[in-house]
């Protein structure tokens, strides 16, 4: 006889928890209300209290896991029962270890399997093939849940989350799951119209910026502070340092523990003047401000940057899921003068340097892109269940009308590519693509994509972020059109930029801003050169 | 505790009274000492009792909640002393308005343990008959009891007249209405409103305010330049300043007060000082805001232990007694454990009960209603939970 303790809900209303340390052992005894294990919520640290007497059988959660509320984190049996023995085949490994649903989780979920399993199950899932709404990893799933002795479980009866799973007939749950969508989709319309909806998307906005001014900030965060931080997290933080919260949201923010900052406050605070004092040191640990790029050459773990995704971050991206349920998207347009584009074009063709090389406005837009998204990294980036990664280098997807139909080949460290070379990339990429010869590998690893619409003879259009990334522009065809220029209408060739943008990742400040950049490139290609 | 004092402060205090020091010796004050007078080895155990069996249950109630059976708990640890005593030195007719943290008060009005859990289980919006125990129903709303109080006091006062007038004149001991509330609540404006109203009425109240240091995560030198107590003088009556860890300061102060109000002097304030030796609820976390150092000195002022050296060295009460106390406390917590493991979430259906004391005809035809509609389910309910992918709009 052995009994299952689900992660219960410590706060009001939260959905999930890291264990932080376990305070017991696998065939350890254990006495009611015994601290077993220390967990942390999105509001404190807090310790659980056992509320069964009997022997450790099993320990279900590693140390650094985030579980949802209601996952069996341990199992303990009668004194009398062998500790040894197998628990009940109830649910020995058959338990999901981390909560998700349908995907039976390794043995004891550290923390590292659980961010590759999470990226892991995006790519595989089948979501590059429909590239609509809805597509790329999911939030959470939000679950309701019953508080009458749900968090205690006897062996008898199937662990939670084990009926989805252990459910064969997929089929069978179809309209359930359907039903389920609806009433999120109505819950989402009901949300904004009473406001809230909006609110959360204020509040998003509002977060965006604090986090666009601290990126400056995160850039140049050096290696060597990224390791010391990940000794400092691999350690059980005792005692936290106090800090108001915006001091801790900024620090999270950052990616800076705030145990590594030299509190000047009242009673021992960090204050924000200390936070801004240890960024500001960080930075001049840094030798300049051109290092966001990483080369070819660079150790795979430099080239990517990772930010855990969790606390306000998480709840924001769930929100923003709920709220815009059907689409998560985030789409904006500007008009743009390109003269000065098309005369760039024009004098690249006659250039010598040019010979033989095809140059179209496209060529300027991709070199704009880049450059813009140096100055937002945040838009060139990958979103899982728990990180935002975000890359030091740009795969530059291209999305070209092909035999086998609309494919999106990238032109890898499309960073480390001159004007000419860039050019000569596009130009094999589209003769690759229209030929129908384009690789899988082709496909793989983008980080940021431009749809060519304009080609077509499109003004603009709502594009669909390619899986996987983050953010794509759509570029509209070029044309005269009237035009106010100091006051006289005068003929001008007019483009409109869209942008399509993943809300989980980029606020809508940010994606104005980066906008905003590529279209300043487009009017004057010159600030290319600075 | 000693905050800087601000530079604009005018100096304006109380002393702060005491009984019964921090080494256990008693001392005279020749105000609050004749209150407990009487007060003797008896009385003490029976308080050191009440005060350790409510922190056995708020640390079961803790354990609770950690466990997932307890939506919220709101610890009392370290009030124990304030607590107790000021409801000891009641009457029983004496209404009292409690706040959300004021178990050992309710306890002592007969209020059980399981029956104030089903509150923070999420099962009921009440637990207890206010009229039966004569203590208001717990209030989540900071604050708002105390007007409520007020009136209630007004209330007596014009019974108390009508029955003078009737020719049925008061008895020795006329009810008076106790509101509790804590240094937080006392920033709120409906405090100040109250004790406007209750000093132009004369109304039959005391203030009893817990300064427990901690409103949430906002320290009291936040909160107050001067002790609260000092703001009673501003509304033209009596504020104390007792140590609230001082079960016989309380005590005292309140049979004090209490004597005051009855005799139709108009309100009293007392401020408590204690501490709040937990976590504002167990939704939160003081590691964030508060410094061990602090903690640890005023675990050193814990008033239990205060009391256990007290009835110790003077009274000589040996191991037997607390002995028996912890494990009265134990067999309490697994009666209490069980108690809470054995409830089940009320019905929808019940609450039509509870809208009005009698049948009436649009609840019947809401409730019909209501079950109409619920037997149109079918039985299995928990798929609409499932999840929340496939949505292709």
């Amino acid at each position: 006889m052995s009994q299952v303790f689900t992660l219960p809900d410590v706060g009001e209303g939260l959905t999930e928890a890291e264990i932080l340390s376990w305070k017991v052992a696998e065939g350890q005894t254990v006495t009611v209300n015994q601290v077993i294990c220390e967990i942390e919520t999105a509001k404190s640290v807090v310790e659980l209290p056992s509320p069964f007497a009997g022997t450790v059988l099993n320990i279900m959660v590693s140390e650094g896991a985030t579980v949802e509320v209601g996952t069996p984190i341990i199992t303990v049996g009668d004194s009398e029962s062998d500790p040894s023995g197998t628990p009940d085949p109830g649910y020995a490994g058959s338990v999901p270890k981390d909560g998700v649903e349908g995907e039976p989780g390794p043995e004891h979920l550290t923390p590292r399997e659980e961010s590759t399993s999470g990226s892991g199950r995006s790519m595989d899932s089948g979501d590059s093939g429909k590239a609509l709404v809805g597509a790329g990893p999911k939030a959470d799933p939000v679950r309701r849940r019953q508080r009458t002795r749900t968090a205690m479980r006897i062996d008898a009866e199937q662990p939670q989350g084990l009926d989805e799973q252990g459910k064969p007939a997929a089929q069978e749950q179809e309209s359930p799951k359907a039903g389920a969508a609806r009433m999120a989709a109505g819950l989402a319309d009901r949300l904004s119209k009473s406001g809230l909806g909006t609110a959360a998307q204020d509040l998003a906005d509002r977060a965006g910026k604090f986090k666009d001014r601290g990126e400056t900030w995160l850039r140049s965060l050096d290696d060597t502070a990224a390791q010391q931080q990940g000794a400092a997290q691999a350690s059980i933080p005792r005692r936290p340092s106090m800090a108001k919260p915006p001091v801790r949201k900024a620090a999270k923010e950052m990616g800076i523990d705030l145990a590594n900052v030299t509190a000047t406050g009242e009673g021992g605070q960090v204050t924000k003047r200390d936070l801004l004092a240890y960024a500001a040191h960080l930075r001049e640990v840094e030798d300049g401000p051109d290092t966001f790029w990483t080369s070819t050459n660079a150790p795979a773990r430099s080239r990517e940057e990772r930010i855990p995704v969790k606390g306000v971050r998480k709840l924001t991206a769930q929100n923003m899921v709920r709220s815009a349920f059907s689409a998560p998207h985030v789409s904006i347009f500007v008009d743009v003068d390109a003269s000065r584009t098309m005369e760039f074009v024009k004098r690249l063709k006659t250039s010598p340097h040019f010979e033989g090389v095809k140059v179209t406005p496209l060529l300027i837009l991709a070199k704009a892109v880049i450059w813009a998204a140096a100055r937002n990294p945040q838009v060139n980036a990958t979103w899982t269940d728990s990180e935002i990664i975000i890359k030091r280098y740009m795969n530059l997807g291209i999305a070209a009308a092909t035999p086998r139909g609309l494919l999106v080949p990238n032109i890898k460290d499309a960073q480390d590519l001159n004007l000419r070379e860039l050019a000569i990339a596009l130009n094999e990429l589209a003769q690759t693509a229209r030929q129908g010869r384009t690789q899988p590998g082709d496909m793989q690893g983008g980080t940021l994509s431009i749809t060519n619409i304009g080609a077509l003879g499109i003004d603009t259009g709502t594009p669909i972020i390619n899986p996987g990334e983050v953010a794509i522009v759509a570029f509209g065809t070029i044309k005269q059109k009237p035009w106010v220029v100091d006051g006289d209408v005068i003929p001008r060739w007019i483009t409109t930029l869209g942008g399509s943008f993943d809300h989980r990742v980029v606020d809508g400040d940010l994606s104005a801003r980066f906008m905003a950049d590529v279209a300043r490139i487009l009017e004057e290609p010159a600030l290319l050169l600075d | 505790m000693a905050a800087k004092t601000h530079p604009g402060t005018v100096e304006s205090t109380v002393p702060r009274l005491q009984l019964l020091d921090e080494q256990g010796a008693v001392h005279e004050d020749p105000t609050l000492s004749p209150y407990v007078q009487d007060v003797d080895t008896v009385e003490l155990k029976g308080l050191y009792r009440s005060m350790a069996l409510a922190r056995r249950v708020d640390e079961e109630a803790t354990s609770l909640q950690r466990q997932g059976q307890l939506v919220l708990w709101v610890p009392l640890r370290g009030q124990e002393a304030a607590q107790v005593g000021s409801a000891w030195a009641t009457e029983p007719t004496d209404r009292l308005f409690p706040s959300y943290r004021e178990h050992a008060v309710v306890f002592h009005r007969g209020v059980t343990p399981g029956q104030l859990l089903q509150l923070f289980r999420g099962h009921t919006a009440g637990g207890w008959d206010p009229n039966e125990c004569n203590v208001n129903l717990y209030t989540m709303v900071l604050a708002s009891q105390v007007p409520h109080a007020v009136g209630y006091a007004m209330g007596t006062a014009l019974d108390r007249k009508a029955a003078e007038d009737a020719g049925e004149p008061a008895g020795e001991k006329p009810e008076a209405v106790v509101a509790y509330y804590g240094d937080g609540a006392s920033t709120e404006g409906e405090i100040h409103e109250s004790m406007v109203f209750a000093a132009s009425y004369d109304a039959p109240i005391l203030f009893f305010v817990q300064n427990n240091q901690w409103a949430i995560s906002v320290p009291f030198s936040t909160q107050s330049r001067v002790p609260l107590a000092t703001r009673a003088a501003g509304y033209g009556f009596e504020g104390l300043r007792v140590d609230g860890n001082d079960i016989l300061a309380v005590v005292a102060a309140t049979r004090y007060a209490l004597d005051k109000i009855r005799r139709g002097e108009g309100p009293v304030m007392i401020e408590a000082e204690t501490y709040r030796m937990g976590a504002h609820t167990t939704a939160d976390d003081p590691t964030k805001y508060r410094q061990r150092d602090e903690e640890e000195q005023w675990g050193t002022l814990d008033p239990l232990e205060r009391l256990e050296m007290f009835l110790r060295e003077t009274h000589h009460v040996g191991d037997e007694f607390f002995e028996s106390v912890a494990n009265e406390g134990r067999e309490m917590a697994g009666e209490l454990r069980a108690d809470v493991l054995g409830t089940a979430a009320p019905t929808f259906d019940e609450f039509f009960d509870k809208a009005y004391a009698d049948p009436h005809s649009l609840v019947t035809a809401e409730r019909a209603e209501y079950l109409d509609y619920q037997a149109g389910f079918a039985p299995q309910s928990d798929q609409e939970d499932s999840g929340s992918e496939g949505a292709h709009a």
